[in-house]
């Protein structure tokens, strides 16, 4: 068996007395995305924020590929390949689609200490974020500036700069949140791609995107895992149907 | 790709302000052409706080301490026989950038009002650094013998050669500046103005960028108070006093923030201004200051801002 891309060990966050991540252990496959869910408040975007290192656990270890990275900083994670998407969206709204993008080309592509080229004539780092840009489907917005988009778009740019960054891990907060029909489509028929030659750690509010696309399923329940398995057997464990799903059916999903 | 609208009003103010001196010798009022050396002078200022807090986000409300230093460095040079205005901005540029290196490492610890207060308190610091130098004037300042030597001639002493010698140096940090601002530099640092998260999660650390920029600005404003000193022939500490600082602010509230022609044409307008007014009335920063609340209240953007919404001004950088 090979090492897990990811393995999360005995991790802890409180704020103040709430322990928002209660002793979580976590272990992701090379290739697998593994959905993460749970109720509004279980502490999944606390997780995903001490896994890229926005924020920093009060103790356990997070390894990525065989090293301990609970110390690195965001930085440093991104460029060894661990990329995450915000659940609320985060773009740079007064700059370009292209330039939220080719930003993130240029971050792992040759020294930013350039005082005198116009970016703009960087042909490499334009045609790369065309590519990212081209595989979410925004290539044709590429101009507008990011805060012109709809929601669904700028859902599909926050992907797209993900994907610039180049991971191989890719941590998704509720990429569909906000979006609905065709919009949702567009993103989960996405996702379905990427899962191919990514690894994908994804939270979703979605069951039907969970369950289409997951290999795994874990799901947290204030701030600890209360159950982990294949989506057959998250689907039929009686106790997850007890704690979130029944209540999923009743239904409001995070904003 | 035409050529961009901000640089067309940006070559405008150039040639606009080229033609003072034959226009000030026909009308026979060579006073313009000195009032409009002031106008140049603090163009070049305001265009260096306009990259740190237009494009960086940084509001520093204390950038005038730099053009103070710029000028100190005019007044300590002659001291020690540099009299020469490069070897003069070279000593000035040296100073202030030590100076920023170590106050703005610090000041960058801090956001939002707490980065105004810290770089107001470093700007007061270096203010009652030189009010205490005896050796310099203290409180009062010092004058100069002379302007400085440019390539060991005394050409300066010509207002109008000293007026084209600042012009000259305004093109070249407007032409730095705007290309600085299109490289990658200058788009991480734009970057980090519109959303500092975000450019974490794509793999940058913004605070070597902003520190950069912090003394690239520095040094600029240094080369302004070099002129400054030069123009005035004296150096004093109020050139550094916090309503400098704040006065530098109110020029690109007004010509706009964030936009490099906006800070040049409210530099222009604000000491312009200040020249036509003083004469008539002492009351005339009231109507200033009314002048301000207008602009702000009806086009948050400035100046620029206004002539875009008319479409002929500069687009938003
Ligand atoms: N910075 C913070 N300070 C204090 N409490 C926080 C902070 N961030 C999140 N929380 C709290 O932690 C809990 C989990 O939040 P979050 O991780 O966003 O949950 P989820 O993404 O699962 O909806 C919530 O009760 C939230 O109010
Ligand atoms: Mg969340």
């Amino acid at each position: 068996m090979t090492e897990p891309l990811l393995q999360v060990r005995a991790l802890r966050k409180s704020f103040g007395a709430l322990a928002v991540t209660d002793d979580v252990s976590l272990s992701v496959t090379e290739g697998e995305l593994h959905a993460i869910i749970g109720p509004n408040g279980a502490g999944k975007t606390t997780l995903i924020s001490q896994l890229s290192g926005q924020l920093a656990p009060d103790s356990g270890t997070i390894l990525y590929d065989g090293a301990p990275i609970t110390r690195l900083d965001m930085a440093a994670r991104v460029r060894r390949g661990l990329a995450r998407s915000f659940q609320i969206t985060a773009l740079l709204p007064g700059m370009s689609v292209l330039e939220n993008v080719s930003l993130a080309v240029q971050a792992r592509s040759g020294s930013s200490y350039r005082f005198w080229r116009p970016v703009a004539d960087d042909a490499a780092l334009s045609q790369e974020a065309m590519q990212a840009l081209d595989e979410v489907g925004l290539a044709d917005r590429a101009h507008r500036p990011a805060r012109a988009l709809s929601h669904g778009e700028q859902r599909q740019l926050e992907l797209a700069v993900a994907l610039a960054t180049k991971p191989r891990l890719l941590l998704l907060d509720e990429p569909l949140a906000g979006t609905g029909g065709q919009e949702a489509e567009v993103l989960i028929s996405l996702m379905r791609r990427l899962k191919d030659r990514l690894t994908i750690v994804l939270i979703e509010h979605d069951m039907g995107a969970v369950f289409a696309l997951a290999d795994r399923v874990s799901v947290l329940v204030y701030g600890q895992i209360a159950a982990s398995g294949t989506p057959g057997d998250i689907r039929a464990d009686p106790k997850v149907r007890a704690a979130y799903l029944g209540e999923e059916e009743e239904g409001t999903p995070d904003a | 790709m035409n050529l961009r609208p901000r640089l067309i009003a940006a070559l405008a103010i150039f040639v606009g302000m080229a033609l003072v001196p034959p226009v000030a010798a026909a009308l026979g009022d060579p006073f313009l052409t000195v009032i409009a050396s002031r106008m140049l002078v603090f163009a070049i200022a305001a265009l260096s706080l306009d990259l740190i807090l237009g494009y960086g986000a940084m509001v520093s409300f204390g950038h005038a301490a730099y053009v103070g230093v710029g000028a100190y460095a005019v007044a300590i040079g002659a001291r020690f026989g540099v009299t020469d205005l490069l070897a003069q901005m070279a000593l000035g540029a040296l100073m202030s950038a030590a100076f920023a290196l170590v106050t703005g490492a610090i000041s960058l610890r801090t956001r939002g009002v707490y980065f105004i207060m810290i770089t107001l308190a470093f700007a007061q610091m270096a203010f009652f650094f030189f009010v205490s130098q005896s050796s310099l004037g203290g409180d009062d300042g010092v004058a100069l013998t002379a302007r400085s030597t440019l390539l060991s001639t005394d050409v300066l002493e010509s207002d109008i050669a000293f007026f084209y010698t600042i012009l000259a140096v305004l093109v070249l940090c407007y032409g730095g500046l705007y290309r600085l601002t299109n490289a990658r530099f200058g788009r991480v640092l734009t970057g980090t103005r519109e959303n500092p998260l975000r450019m974490q999660a794509i793999g940058y650390r913004p605070f070597p960028y902003q520190l950069t920029a912090y003394v690239i600005a520095a040094c600029i404003a240094s080369v302004a108070g070099v002129l400054l000193a030069n123009q005035t022939e004296y150096v004093s500490p109020a050139y550094m006093a916090w309503s400098r600082s704040g006065e530098l602010i109110v020029m690109l509230v007004l010509g706009g923030i964030g936009t490099l022609t906006g800070a040049m044409a409210g530099a222009l307008i604000t000491v312009g201004l200040e020249h036509t007014f003083a004469a008539w009335s002492e009351h005339w920063r009231l109507g200033f200051g009314l002048l301000l609340v207008l602009v702000v209240l009806f086009s948050p953007d400035g100046i620029t801002g206004l002539l875009k919404r008319l479409g002929v001004g500069p687009r938003h950088d």
